[in-house]
């Protein structure tokens, strides 16, 4: 028995044809082509496949599509020219890649809700996630360049004739 | 994927879901409830649960709830374990959710879930354990108020059709002074290899542990040991670890004998720091 349910994803509305025991990851990768979250434990354990919900860190191999209905989510196909990703490039923050979409979601995640994190808070974010190629250390870094830039630009005035 | 296909329901109601079971039931749907959903899919998965129908009860008001009224704290069992700890509205209870599993985890993993959980550890039973609580429990029958320790024997036992609503604890358990330690074998984020909660009530400690033995307990005859004083607290724990009420598990995490070991040392940890000596 399959339904049809339609999911706000990076802003738009998709419809998709699931079964109600769909994972919000099956439904990304197998009916709407959103291959960004990657299929790795399936056991909540690694958080490769990692998207937002409603702003919130998800892993979606462990929520039902049909439990995703009337939440706003987030792939990495919905980020477009983040400073997370730019810093993740910059700073080398993965190799193999297949864990970075989704510690780039979680990081983006903590920065919007954390700008002031500390390191405890930030190590407390990112262990949801595994990286098998051991980038940790870049990956701290990428995370932190974010942060430092963000307080940088919110300690700026944003325009001189606003005075 | 799982691999077996079921009917999804979102009462919004008590009454209807556990009607819904009921019928449900009667059909052979082999309905169950579903809160966070992530044991569902995980064992799922692994043909470790199967059910033709799930009943989420995220959309019923009580299971909601969050509140702290008529000296009474109220929690909904639909809570996620980042909003519980969030809330901050019971420290004992919120410090055990931040331990269980992972951050994103814990945005999922509810408060429902993890007390009804296959999985032995249900930490976020210990505080419960601890604070004398009441259970407000849902069936065909009607609404029931149970003492945590009637209807929490090392798991949840509900009757058929019965859900979990909210969790009660007296206001008062809010501003006592407890200790929590978990120990994990090597990693951030584990199972526990033993969680420890000890509460101080006047002058008495209660005692709760996750992950000793098969099941979490808190344990009369241990916190009797622990209370009598007089002796040295190497004493006081030696007797207490010779009454610890069930074998130790011995698996990947550690052996039996380490997890007494690490039990002693985090015993004396919790004295010292609730006590206020050495
Ligand atoms: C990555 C990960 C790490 C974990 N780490 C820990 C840990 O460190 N410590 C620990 O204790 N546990 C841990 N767990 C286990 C977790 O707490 C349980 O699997 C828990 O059941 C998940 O809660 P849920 O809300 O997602 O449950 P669901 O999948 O919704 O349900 C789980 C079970 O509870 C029943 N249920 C749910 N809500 C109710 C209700 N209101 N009334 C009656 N029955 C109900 C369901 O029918 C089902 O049988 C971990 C799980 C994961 C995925
Ligand atoms: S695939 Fe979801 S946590 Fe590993
Ligand atoms: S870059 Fe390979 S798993 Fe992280």
């Amino acid at each position: 028995m399959n339904d049809e349910l339609t999911l706000d994803i990076n802003g738009e509305q998709r419809v998709a044809t699931v079964r109600m025991a769909d994972t919000l990851l099956d439904v990304l990768r197998e009916k709407l082509d959103l291959t960004g979250a990657k299929r790795g434990c399936e056991n909540g354990d690694c958080g490769s496949c990692t998207v937002l919900a409603d702003g919130l860190p998800v892993k979606s191999c462990m929520m039902l599509a049909v439990d995703a209905i009337g939440k706003k989510l987030t792939t990495i196909e919905g980020l477009h020219d983040d400073p997370m990703q730019h810093a993740f490039i910059e700073k080398w923050a993965f190799q193999c890649g297949y864990c970075t979409s989704g510690f780039i979601l979680n990081a983006r995640a903590l920065v919007n809700q954390y700008p002031d994190a500390t390191d405890e808070i930030m190590e407390e974010w990112l262990s949801s996630n595994i990286c098998r190629c051991t980038s940790y250390q870049e990956i701290r870094e990428a995370v932190k360049s974010v942060l430092k830039e963000q307080r940088f630009n919110v300690g700026r005035p944003r325009s001189r004739n606003k005075r | 994927m799982l691999p077996f296909n079921f009917e999804y329901y979102r009462p919004s109601s008590i009454n209807e879901a556990v009607e819904l079971f009921e019928k449900l039931d009667q059909d052979g749907k082999k309905p169950i409830y579903l809160s966070g959903g992530t044991e569902i899919t995980t064992l799922g998965r692994l043909n470790q649960i199967f059910t033709k129908a799930v009943i989420d009860v995220k959309g019923i008001p009580e299971c909601n709830a969050l509140d702290f009224k008529q000296n009474s704290v109220v929690v909904g069992a639909a809570h996620t374990l980042t909003q519980v700890w969030e809330s901050k509205i019971l420290p004992l209870l919120g410090e055990a959710c931040v331990k269980i599993g992972d951050r994103t985890s814990r945005n999922q993993i509810t408060l429902g879930g993890n007390l009804a959980s296959q999985i032995i550890y249900r930490e976020a039973v210990l505080p419960l354990l601890l604070s004398n609580s009441t259970f407000v429990v849902a069936g065909i029958d009607g609404i029931h108020q149970i003492s945590v320790h009637k209807i929490f024997k090392e798991k949840l036992l509900l009757k058929r059709g019965e859900f979990l609503v909210q969790i009660k604890v007296n206001g008062k358990y809010r501003n006592k002074p407890f200790f929590i330690e978990k120990k994990r074998k090597s990693e951030r984020v584990d199972y526990p290899l033993i969680t420890i909660e000890t509460l101080k009530i006047d002058r008495s400690i209660r005692l709760a542990i996750s992950g000793l033995c098969a099941f979490p307990f808190r344990s009369y005859e241990m916190e009797k040991e622990l209370n009598k004083t007089g002796i040295s607290l190497e004493e006081r724990i030696d007797k207490a670890v010779l009454r610890i009420p069930a074998p130790v598990i011995s698996d990947i995490r550690g052996t039996s004998e380490y997890r007494i070991f690490v039990l002693r040392n985090t015993l004396l940890d919790a004295l010292i720091d609730l006590e206020g000596v050495r």
